[in-house]
């Protein structure tokens, strides 16, 4: 067994990674802690699955689900920038209000159709979706750390008075990057179900918290962070291959386990955006 | 004269007094108010009979003594985690980690249960001792983590959950499965680590009843704990550092070793309601079998803001939930996501009402 051939698992497990953490990125530069990430993957995939069985359509699904996603997005916003709600309490508030609507109003457990896949020579083919991580990683990046829209964003996030001097709001910029983090983080749930086209209840079984991980370890930028999806959904890869006589638990717990070394800063630095988590 | 004076002085005392307790205790009765009013809402557009709902609730969870042992039987490891949450808080400390510290709990009085055959006044403490040190462990990483890098204790005890469920579900898939059995469970541990079922000794509890000596544990856990936080030193220390660590440092408190013993004791706590699942009720380790108590225990302990007692009224409340959702759904075919989804709103409603005071003031 080749090296090689894990390639098509790592590209499918880190996908839904890559966009949750673009999310995870976006909220947490403007400010905002989101540990709801979980939570809004899982109703991104449950829109999928009502939208696109409903409609027939894979597109109507991705629609919904990013919809849902951001609904969730802006119930988080609302409590915590507008009411200053303790941000990590409300975080996971959300991930037990997503999982109490999917179990409230179970979604069909019908076969649902996927976005279309994209056939190119060399690589093979891939769920459109796929294609997109690595463009808007580097959209992201360019967003993120050379336009004064990003610098604003992450300014947000740096300092509570800076944006005040500039005599912009700052609870707009997180509004912004708190929904933004609903969109990305419900296109990654949007992506699984496109992936396996059933829903079933443990769907995004902890990569919402894989991705947060991965927010960390890569120093919340996008570049590194879907860099670190690629390294996690390798991780989970080789565990579901039976031919490396790894446990399969050891491996799952890998992404933890670095996030938690390079959070002490025993190899390299994390560094979190300056006034995370501060309302005042 | 004198006599009046002082009586009028101790009534004032006993005026403020209620007055501040139902300042404290409005965001949590509003919140539930406020759930009960959704779950209602939700009937009515649902097209059934809201009234009928709120009877089944009390029919299902005080009609007889077997259904409010069933309830008390169900809040038990939520009062462990509930405290274990509120402890950490009151230290100025956010320990998610209650689910990790459980499943590594659980799983450590299971292994002495199994392995050692002593009778019950050796075998029980010892096993009670294993886990609250395991979970203290468990709990206590983050914590020196924190001290001594200041990496984020939410983060970490996170990571350490997902970290604990793997360990255990290699542990009892690969290492201590039950021989010839198909469920990831251990086999059962000794006679002498179980804990006893108060039906024996309660008449009016029927022989079939859960409810056992782990709720009677729970019951001293919660005065322990406040005691330990109003009158010993060390509650004082905990507080001071939660409150003002700036002030407690000039005081000649090390913040640094309080994060880790504060973590540490409410990875302790949290560990007991793993002793409640397998000294208790099913006498074996089984894979995966908290169903979210660890999270619950977040809302458990904001319900009933922090207060030991609080925590104690808060997590009856939310043991009946789990215990009438099962009937809910058999008899008014109502999901019981309808309570998840309930208690997450309740949840943001409740921070929610919190930020604005903090704000207000």
């Amino acid at each position: 067994m080749m090296i090689f051939d894990l390639i098509p698992s790592t590209l499918r497990m880190a996908t839904p990674l890559g966009f949750a953490v673009l999310g995870g990125i976006y909220s947490e530069r403007s400010g905002i802690i989101n540990i709801a990430l979980e939570g809004m993957m899982l109703i991104g995939a449950y829109g999928y699955v009502v939208g696109a069985h409903a409609s027939g359509s894979a597109w109507v699904g991705l629609s919904v689900g990013i919809c849902l996603g951001i609904v969730l997005a802006i119930l988080h916003a609302i409590a915590t920038i507008t009411f200053h709600a303790e941000q990590i309490v409300t975080g996971i508030a959300i991930n037990i209000l997503a999982l109490g609507i999917t179990k409230y109003l179970v979604p069909t457990t019908e076969w649902v159709p996927g976005l279309p896949q994209l056939q190119l020579p060399l690589i093979g083919s891939y769920s459109i979706l796929v294609y997109l991580v690595p463009v808007l990683m580097v959209t992201n990046h360019i967003l993120l750390f050379k336009t004064p829209w990003g610098l604003r964003l992450r300014a947000a996030g740096e300092s509570t008075e800076a944006l005040k001097t500039l005599s912009l709001s700052r609870a707009k910029w997180q509004y912004l990057g708190v929904i933004l983090s609903g969109v990305f983080a419900g296109a990654g749930g949007c992506f699984l179900i496109s992936d396996v086209h059933y829903f079933t209840e443990g769907i995004i079984g902890g990569r919402g918290y894989v991705a947060l991980a991965a927010v960390i370890f890569g120093n919340w930028r996008p570049l590194y962070g879907v860099a670190a999806c690629l390294l996690f959904g390798f991780a989970d890869s080789l565990g579901l291959s039976s031919q490396w006589q790894i446990p399969d638990q050891l491996l799952k717990s890998f992404p933890y386990i670095l996030t938690m070394i390079i959070l002490a800063g025993l190899v390299g630095r994390s560094r979190p955006p300056e006034a995370l988590g501060k309302m005042e | 004269m004198n006599i009046r004076q002082s009586f009028t002085t101790l009534l004032n005392n006993l005026v403020v007094q209620i007055l501040q307790l139902s300042r404290n205790l409005l965001p949590s009765l509003l919140a539930i108010c406020g759930f009960f009013l959704l779950c209602g809402i939700v009937l009515i557009v649902r097209g059934q009979n809201p009234w009928e709902f709120y009877t089944t609730i009390l029919i299902s969870g005080f009609s007889s003594f077997d259904e409010v042992g069933s309830v008390l039987f169900n809040s038990t490891p939520l009062i462990f985690t509930g405290l274990a949450v509120a402890i950490g808080y009151k230290g100025g400390l956010f320990n998610i980690g209650c689910e990790g510290q459980l499943y590594v709990a659980a799983f450590a009085a299971t292994w002495v249960g199994i392995h050692l055959n002593l009778p019950s006044i050796i075998l029980v403490p010892l096993c009670i001792g294993a886990a609250m040190i395991t979970g203290a462990f468990w709990g206590a990483v983050p914590g020196f983590l924190k001290a001594k890098f200041g990496a984020h204790e939410v983060i970490n005890t996170i990571m350490m959950n997902f970290i604990a469920i793997a360990l255990t579900n290699f542990l009892v898939t690969s290492v201590y499965r039950e021989p010839g059995q198909m469920i990831p469970q251990t086999p059962q541990i000794h006679e002498g680590a179980r804990l006893p079922r108060l039906a024996g000794v309660l008449f009016f509890l029927p022989r079939s009843n859960l409810l056992n000596a782990s709720f009677l544990l729970a019951c001293a856990c919660v005065v322990i704990c406040y005691i330990f936080l109003k009158y010993t030193r060390w509650g004082y220390e905990l507080r001071l550092v939660g409150n003002a660590p700036e002030v407690a440092e000039y005081g000649g408190i090390n913040p640094h070793i309080v994060i880790v013993w504060v973590m540490a004791l409410s990875g302790a706590i949290a560990g007991l309601a793993g002793v409640a699942d397998v000294m208790g009720y099913r006498y074996r380790y089984l894979d995966n079998f908290s169903s979210g108590w660890g999270f619950t225990g977040i809302a458990v302990a904001l319900l009933g803001r922090n207060h030991p007692f609080g925590v104690f009224a808060a997590a009856l409340l939310f043991g009946l939930l789990n215990k009438v959702a099962l009937d809910i759904e058999l008899t008014l075919e109502v999901p019981r996501g309808l309570f998840l989804a309930g208690q997450g709103l309740l949840i943001i409603g409740l921070v929610c009402m919190e930020g604005i005071s903090k704000r207000s003031k």
